[in-house]
């Protein structure tokens, strides 16, 4: 039997910025060993995410759907874009986070190369042709920020985030694997296209098996981007964690996996989208409603960010319920901006983190216009932007979700969606009142440093200049899903 | 057709298991039936060489122990992924051995990690 | 009844008890030993599935490195009074709907199941004539090859995060 090694240059082409993103975070481990500075860990870290962005521009030209590794890994506009989006998320991150770590006394180099592992186990996800590869995709993503929740051992806290985390991500591994089992005994095979192509060939789309396991899978996915009810873990851990790994985890993770779902359901389960869809809408008015209820009565701001962040996750479900390649557009351009708004508003978060401050609840914020104006101004701008208030990019970013959404026929969820969105302005504004209108209880001291300034540089301006000039986004969107 | 097999090859192993319980339990059952049972407190207390026991039988261990475990772990699966390719080495040639090394090579950097923050060490 | 039903019906059943014997022991080194009887009638699960080198993996890698660590981890905890407990959560009357429910779904499509037609080249014949191993081999590290190099970076992670999470670290 001769063996089918058909591997090319063009399969490794393809997969150099994961290449990339893992050397640089093998360099990482042991550029750790020797140096004492960890700012240098993390420039080396923001060098190689740029090494590896500039590969996915590179490959960018590439603009038909390419399958390689014996159809393991596809390389597509849509895959790509969501790389551009991992690599955003971890540049700014590993901005926010070097003066924070060290704060903290948990300035260690595993961090940034954990950073650099989850980030290509993201992509890994984005680029997955095979349910397998899928699986260990988000596994090496999952392993990596357990770890980086439990980052601060000697915070009780830090630790009881990484616990709850760990114990609910397997539950729900356990979830995919079962619902992969139950597609696989039915189909007969893992991989995504053959599935979509089994489906229509030997008409099991009516099949309560391949129900099941597709619902398993929903419920998996639904766990990593926090759909409810699968969002209890949620608050408590991204209060837990350390802030900068929760705006990591805010986008990241939850960008991979719609990135995957868009994939599976649209791509694997096409034919049975009348069955997701069915699945899908009450998960996203639950979704929405508990994100912005439970979000009004929080009165630490990580744990309503992490409420809000529910809230925008049912949100970017909507494109894809919407069901079609422009629904899927909406959602992730949605995503795009929500990660500039969303870790903006976390930067001005770790901001306030001071030695001996912890600056986490919403009192902190009384008065924070008069002693610190660009701040407030900046926070105002993010919080504008997360409630969907106009000229900002959120705004825009709901507008089109919205737009699709009635296109497709799906109005009264529309209309849902609005009101809930109208709710969660409340809690949003709330910090814009305690900033501008009351007055100071204590003094507030920033941490700044340069990266943090460049961080919130980029992510207001985006923030702004998306909202004003919304198409070039929505047309690079469109430029790289054509075609899925 | 799936679910028609019957591993027969691995009889033997079954006769093992079975005639390796069968001495197993028989012994036990055998001590139970034929052996006096005159049971006081000195004889039933656990043997220490003569000196009488100080505190539990269990203690709490050292999280060193975990981090040992934990890496056995991690390497016993390395191996694991070893068998397969040694046996079918001949026909993977020199792809195959690329592959493994890749594998290795990266995995040895994790070794390389683990030595220097001095996890072997049992300070 | 078929000597393939019995043999599956023998460790299917056993598993089940034996899961239950797991979950409900007062003594966590007693639900540990149990679980390495279940590790055991799972590599024999794996044998009726014709993958022998998973069956041996399954004792090799579960009742070898797991149960070791698991021992370790609660030697670690060192649980006195947990043992002496009511083992249930106050929850268990949802959980145990929810089961039940579960087991309702999954007891309504049983007579859906269809059994496919063999798909693929991997046959019970070709792979007793080539051996479990070899087939393994060559599906692994040609086909398989970009999901085996990513486990190695799995590995490392795993590495990395039983470091950082447990040594101690020389301040």
């Amino acid at each position: 039997m001769d063996l089918p090694i058909t591997i090319t240059l063009m399969d490794i082409r393809a997969i150099v910025p994961e290449l990339t993103l893992i050397c640089v975070g093998l360099i990482i481990m042991l550029l750790d060993l020797v140096v004492k500075k960890k700012d240098l860990v993390a420039l080396a870290g923001i060098a190689g995410t740029v090494l590896a962005l500039f590969g996915t521009y590179k490959l960018y030209g590439v603009t038909d759907t390419q399958f390689v590794f014996s159809n393991m890994f596809v390389l597509d506009g849509y895959a790509n874009f969501f790389k551009v989006i991992f690599y955003i998320n971890l540049i700014l991150t590993i901005c926010i986070s070097i003066k924070y770590m060290e704060i903290e006394k948990s300035s260690f180099g595993e961090y940034y190369a954990l950073l650099l592992f989850a980030t290509s186990g993201m992509m890994i996800m984005a680029s997955a042709a095979d349910l397998i590869v899928l699986y260990l995709g988000l596994e090496l993503m999952a392993l990596s920020t357990y770890i980086l929740t439990g980052l601060m051992r000697k915070q009780p806290r830090s630790n009881e985030a990484a616990i709850k985390y760990f114990f609910l991500g397997a539950f729900s591994s356990a979830f995919l694997l079962y619902g992969i089992s139950l597609t696989y005994g039915m189909t007969g095979t893992t991989n995504i296209k053959e599935i979509a192509f089994a489906i229509s060939t030997l008409g099991i789309a009516d099949n309560p098996i391949m129900y099941l396991g597709l619902i398993f899978m929903i419920v998996a996915f639904s766990f990593k981007v926090a759909l409810a009810p699968f969002h209890m873990w949620a608050p408590d851990v991204y209060e837990g964690a350390p802030t900068s790994i929760t705006a990591f985890m805010s986008v990241g993770p939850k960008a991979a996996g719609f990135a995957v779902m868009g994939r599976i359901l649209m791509g694997a389960f096409g034919d049975m989208q009348a069955q997701w869809v069915t699945v899908l809408i009450p998960l996203a008015v639950l979704t929405m409603a508990t994100g912005s209820i439970i979000a009004l009565s929080q009165t630490n701001i990580k744990r309503m960010l992490a409420y809000s962040s529910i809230a925008h996750a049912g949100y970017i479900l909507l494109g894809i319920i919407a069901g079609t390649p422009e629904g899927l557009t909406a959602s992730v351009n949605y995503l795009m901006i929500y990660t500039f708004m969303n870790i903006g508003a976390f930067a001005i978060v770790i901001m306030l983190r001071s030695k001996g401050f912890q600056g986490e609840n919403l009192d902190d914020y009384k008065g924070l216009a008069k002693s610190h104006p660009v701040a407030a101004a900046l926070m105002l701008i993010f919080m504008f932007s997360l409630a969907g208030i106009p000229p900002t990019a959120g705004f825009i970013g709901k507008f089109y979700v919205f737009m699709e959404l009635i296109g497709s026929g799906y109005t009264p969820l529309a209309i849902i969606a609005i009101i809930f969105s109208a709710i969660s302005a409340f809690f949003y504004l709330r910090i814009v009142v305690y900033m501008y209108m009351k007055d100071a209880e204590q003094e507030i001291v920033l941490t700044q440093s340069p990266t943090m300034n460049i961080a919130l540089a980029v992510t207001s301006v985006m923030v702004l200049v998306l909202g004003i000039f919304p198409s070039f986004l929505l047309y690079f969107v469109r430029y790289s899903i054509m075609g899925y | 057709m799936p679910g028609t097999y019957i591993p027969t090859d691995y009889f033997p192993v079954l006769v093992i298991l079975l005639i390796a319980s069968a001495i197993g339990l028989g012994a036990l059952v055998a001590g139970i039936l034929v052996r006096p049972r005159r049971p006081y407190a000195q004889k039933l207390t656990p043997y220490e060489s003569g000196n009488p026991p100080i505190g539990e039988p269990r203690s709490q261990f050292s999280v060193k122990f975990y981090i040992i475990a934990m890496l056995f772990v991690v390497f016993d699966v390395e191996a694991v992924f070893m068998y397969p390719w040694a046996v079918a080495y001949d026909k993977l040639g020199i792809f195959g051995f690329v592959e493994m090394m890749l594998f290795m090579f990266i995995l040895l950097i994790g070794y390389i990690y683990v030595w220097k923050k001095g996890a072997f060490n049992w300070e | 009844m078929t000597l393939q039903q019995i043999y599956f019906g023998y460790f299917a059943t056993m598993m089940t008890i034996i899961s239950l014997l797991v979950v409900s022991r007062k003594n966590p080194v007693h639900s540990v030993l149990w679980m390495l009887v279940l590790f055991v009638h799972m590599a024999g699960l794996y044998l009726f599935l014709n993958a022998e080198f998973l069956a041996a993996v399954q004792i090799i890698v579960y009742a070898g490195a797991i149960m070791v660590l698991f021992l370790f981890v609660i030697m670690l905890l060192n649980l006195r009074k947990e043992e002496k407990e009511f083992r249930l959560q106050k929850q268990w009357p949802v959980s145990a709907v929810t089961a039940v429910l579960f087991l309702v779904v999954l007891v309504s499509i049983l007579g859906k199941i269809t059994v496919l037609p063999e798909l693929g080249e991997y046959s019970i014949d070709m792979i007793n004539a080539q051996g479990s191993l070899m087939t393994i081999g060559n599906v692994l590290y040609t086909k398989y090859l970009l999901p085996f190099e990513i486990a190695s970076v799995l590995l490392l992670v795993a590495i990395v995060g039983a470091v950082v999470l447990a040594k101690k670290r020389i301040e």
